[in-house]
């Protein structure tokens, strides 16, 4: 059981969940992520530690509300008990000194990006972000993102706040105009199939944190299998964190809506209580 | 251990007791008693839920089927068990009536006498080495069912026998992984007075016999029962903690833990890399299974999903193929099948599972292999390339290998395939102790005997050894390993 020590939404429909978990705060690194189930009945779902507090003994998690576990942890309160949590799990991000990183996020996918920009912020790269989401209210974690980044490139897509436009176009904008030896994408699959189309074109090395279905998260299920280089690999043991040129992201794109008919009919069930 | 087991066991039956129940019923009379037929909830009537198959024999029944045991003068079934359970000696005496000092008998050698009584395969150990099978071709004591009987009586008389435990030394020993080889570990570490925690990763104790074994052949309230009565031994259970993640083993160390007991498992289930093997609806049975049976996807009110397919394929023919299939029909399939690519004979699930499969309506396509799968537009699985197999002759090893008929393709339509061809093991531990040494199939390497790895105090058993083997074994794994580090720490 984890207490509930904080809770604030970004957006309307993101919020984010500071919990007691003094081993896990401990043993947390930049690209690793918990497993989280919610009452006897829950199921249990991935979720990328953002940021952990070792004195406090607590780590945060951000999460969109999407389906019935994500919003049963959103409808928890200060001082309520997170069942089940278990982790770190998965590989930590490979952090080095490269010289200059493109991180690009895009909507939630902004909070596993927190803390990779950080590392890599701290390991003397020089690092610039580009955050991006459909419109400013959506938009999360800019101030966080900025005090561990050298430029902060925002792109919404109706023009709402920053650039008007998709990541991509910020991203081109980058790499016409200065060298950038490593790239960083997280968010959507959707988005991270483009984003790494546009670095394979400008020739930069990527790295892409795959959000997959998971069971148990800890290499026994398969559930979160996905093809790299044309070879079966488990997003929870191999990766979460992949070269994203050798990912098959229509694949998980197809995965990812795998269980989509089962999760909404029991959602709208347990809505209608 | 062996040899004062054995001579132990000669003075027992020595004893005045069990000679005279010897000579009460000739031997000719015993061998003339059929044996005793498990009662079985009716195939219709079971599919519809998850009913346990096989109810039990009752006082009667058992005391008659311990009568057909001859009390061997050298018993062969004792060296069929992998514990080496004194099954003579608890079949008599559940004919003499004593069925409690029946299940104290057993637990001397087997800590889990109602989880062993329920998924040994006796039929390949004790069984297969009773007088009955080797000489006198009938069929065998039913050693299984009375394993089962003895262990269930003692669970409901209200009795269960908890050793005592006189001796505390205060030594703690981590026990990592709650499966069958980690709770035969601390069930021995426990008795030896060791001060033991056991360390699970997922939110619910007991490994395999939870996520793996469904209820229908092995119910969760037998593993609790077992698991409670750890509990009162002293034992103590932590959920939710990765070894080597959550706690390093320098943690522990540094927490006082002064050896440990490796038995995290099977981990990683196996594809057969064969186009389409990852459209939605084609999923390992390790997955399929965690689903329905640790997080009660098919009940009511749970969160998580799981497909009820209508027409299912599950690829093996092991026992893991065989609980998937069962499930899936529970789950209510119209058609669900079996695709082995040899022939009955060779098929590895018990027998009694392949039975208890036919009499619910499971199809077998043996002799099939799958190719590839296809997918509908949204990309979820509706139809299979199989194709047909014959057997080679017997190879110098004896084995007959399946070989493709050339040009026998054909489609089947299925819309949930289940892959259950086996594990490889987790890669959890090894990856977080670089030190270990495993093997290239990323099995801890120990050496057979006291179950010890090269890291000095730390012991493994069971699958992550093993590759993919019984509970049986994992749980013989798991005691020797307790005398191993009883053994070790004793040294220090």
């Amino acid at each position: 059981m984890s207490r509930i020590l904080l809770k604030e939404y970004l957006s309307p429909n993101v919020v984010q969940i500071e919990i007691e978990a003094p081993l896990i705060a401990r043993k947390r690194k930049a690209g690793h992520f918990v497993i989280v189930k919610i009452g006897t009945e829950g199921e249990r779902i991935p979720l990328t530690i953002a940021k952990a507090d070792i004195d406090k003994g607590s780590i945060t998690l951000i999460v969109q509300k999407v389906g019935v576990t994500s919003h049963k942890l959103a409808s928890l309160n200060v001082g309520d008990e997170v069942t089940d949590v278990v982790g770190p799990l998965g590989n930590p991000t490979h952090i080095e000194k490269v010289g200059t990183v493109l991180c690009a996020g895009g909507g939630v996918g902004i909070a596993p990006l927190l803390p990779i920009v950080e590392a890599l912020h701290d390991a003397g790269n020089k690092v610039i972000s580009i955050l991006a989401a459909r419109n400013k209210d959506l938009l999360i974690l800019e101030n966080e993102i900025r005090s561990h980044s050298d430029e902060v490139i925002i792109m919404t897509d109706d023009g709402s706040y920053g650039t008007k436009g998709l990541v991509t176009v910020g991203m081109e904008e980058v790499f016409k105009n200065q060298k950038i030896d490593f790239c960083v994408t997280i968010g959507p699959a959707i988005m991270m199939k483009f984003t790494s189309l546009v670095s394979k074109k400008y020739n930069v090395p990527t790295m892409a944190s795959l959000n997959a279905i998971m069971v148990d998260g800890t290499g026994m299920c398969g559930a979160c299998r996905v093809s790299v280089g044309g070879k079966i690999k488990f997003v929870c043991v191999d990766g979460p964190e992949f070269n994203a040129f050798d990912v098959d992201f229509d694949e998980l794109l197809m995965r990812l809506g795998g269980y989509k008919n089962e999760e909404e009919q029991h959602y709208r069930e347990q809505l209608s209580k | 251990m062996a040899t004062d087991n054995t001579s132990n066991q000669k003075e027992l039956r020595d004893q005045e007791w069990r000679r005279e129940l010897k000579k009460s019923v000739s031997a000719k009379d015993r061998t003339n008693i059929v044996r005793v037929k498990m009662p079985e909830v009716d195939p219709q009537e079971r599919i519809k839920s998850n009913v346990e198959v096989n109810s039990g024999i009752t006082a009667e029944m058992a005391v008659v089927e311990a009568k057909r045991c001859l009390d061997c003068p050298d018993p062969e079934c004792i060296k069929g068990c992998p514990v080496g359970v004194d099954i003579p000696g608890f079949i008599k005496c559940i004919e003499a009536g004593e069925f409690l000092k029946a299940a104290a008998a057993i637990k001397k050698n087997n800590v889990f006498p109602s989880v062993c009584g329920r998924v040994c395969p006796q039929e390949i150990q004790c069984e297969a080495r009773c007088i009955y099978t080797t000489k006198l071709k009938k069929e065998p004591v039913a050693i299984g069912y009375l394993e089962r009987f003895a262990a269930d009586y003692e669970n409901h008389s209200g009795h269960i026998s908890v050793p005592e435990i006189t001796q505390r030394n205060h030594v703690k020993v981590a026990v990592i992984g709650s499966g069958p080889a980690g709770l035969a570990a601390a069930g021995d570490l426990v008795k030896y007075g060791y001060d033991v925690t056991v360390f699970e990763a997922l939110h619910e104790f007991g490994g395999v016999l939870k996520y793996g074994i469904p209820e229908f052949r092995l119910p969760n309230q037998i593993i609790d029962l077992e698991i409670n009565n750890l509990k009162r031994m002293g034992v103590t259970f932590v959920k939710n903690i990765i070894a080597g993640r959550t706690l390093t083993f320098d943690d522990l160390r540094q927490d006082g833990f002064r050896a440990f007991f490796v038995g995290s498992g099977a981990g990683l289930p196996n594809f057969m890399n064969i186009p389409g093997e990852n459209f939605n609806g084609v999923l390992s049975s390790n997955e399929y299974l965690t689903r329905v049976n640790l997080m009660g996807a098919a009940k009511k009110d749970h969160d998580t999903p799981v497909f009820f397919g209508k027409r299912v394929a599950v690829i093996g023919g092991g026992n893991t193929a065989m609980d998937s299939v069962r499930t899936a029909k529970r789950l209510g399939a119209e058609k669900a099948m079996i695709i082995y690519r040899r022939s009955f004979t060779e098929m590895p699930a018990r027998k009694e599972e392949i039975r208890h499969a036919q009499e619910e309506g499971i199809e077998f396509l043996n002799l099939h292999n799958p190719l590839e799968y296809y997918a509908d537009e949204k990309g979820h699985v509706n139809r299979i390339k199989l194709q047909r197999m014959e057997l080679s002759d017997p190879d110098a090893s004896g084995r007959r290998k399946p070989v493709a008929i050339p040009g026998s393709e054909f489609i089947i339509e299925a819309d949930l395939v289940i892959v259950a061809i086996g594990v490889s093991p987790n890669p959890l531990i090894p990856q977080s102790m670089p030190d270990l040494h495993v093997s290239k199939y990323g099995t801890i390497e120990v050496d057979s005997e006291k179950m010890e790895s090269n890291v000095s105090g730390m012991f493994a058993g069971g699958d992550i050894v093993r590759g993919g083997a019984t509970v049986i074994l994992a749980m013989g794994d798991g005691r020797r390993a307790a005398k191993g580090i009883h053994e070790y720490l004793s040294r220090q």
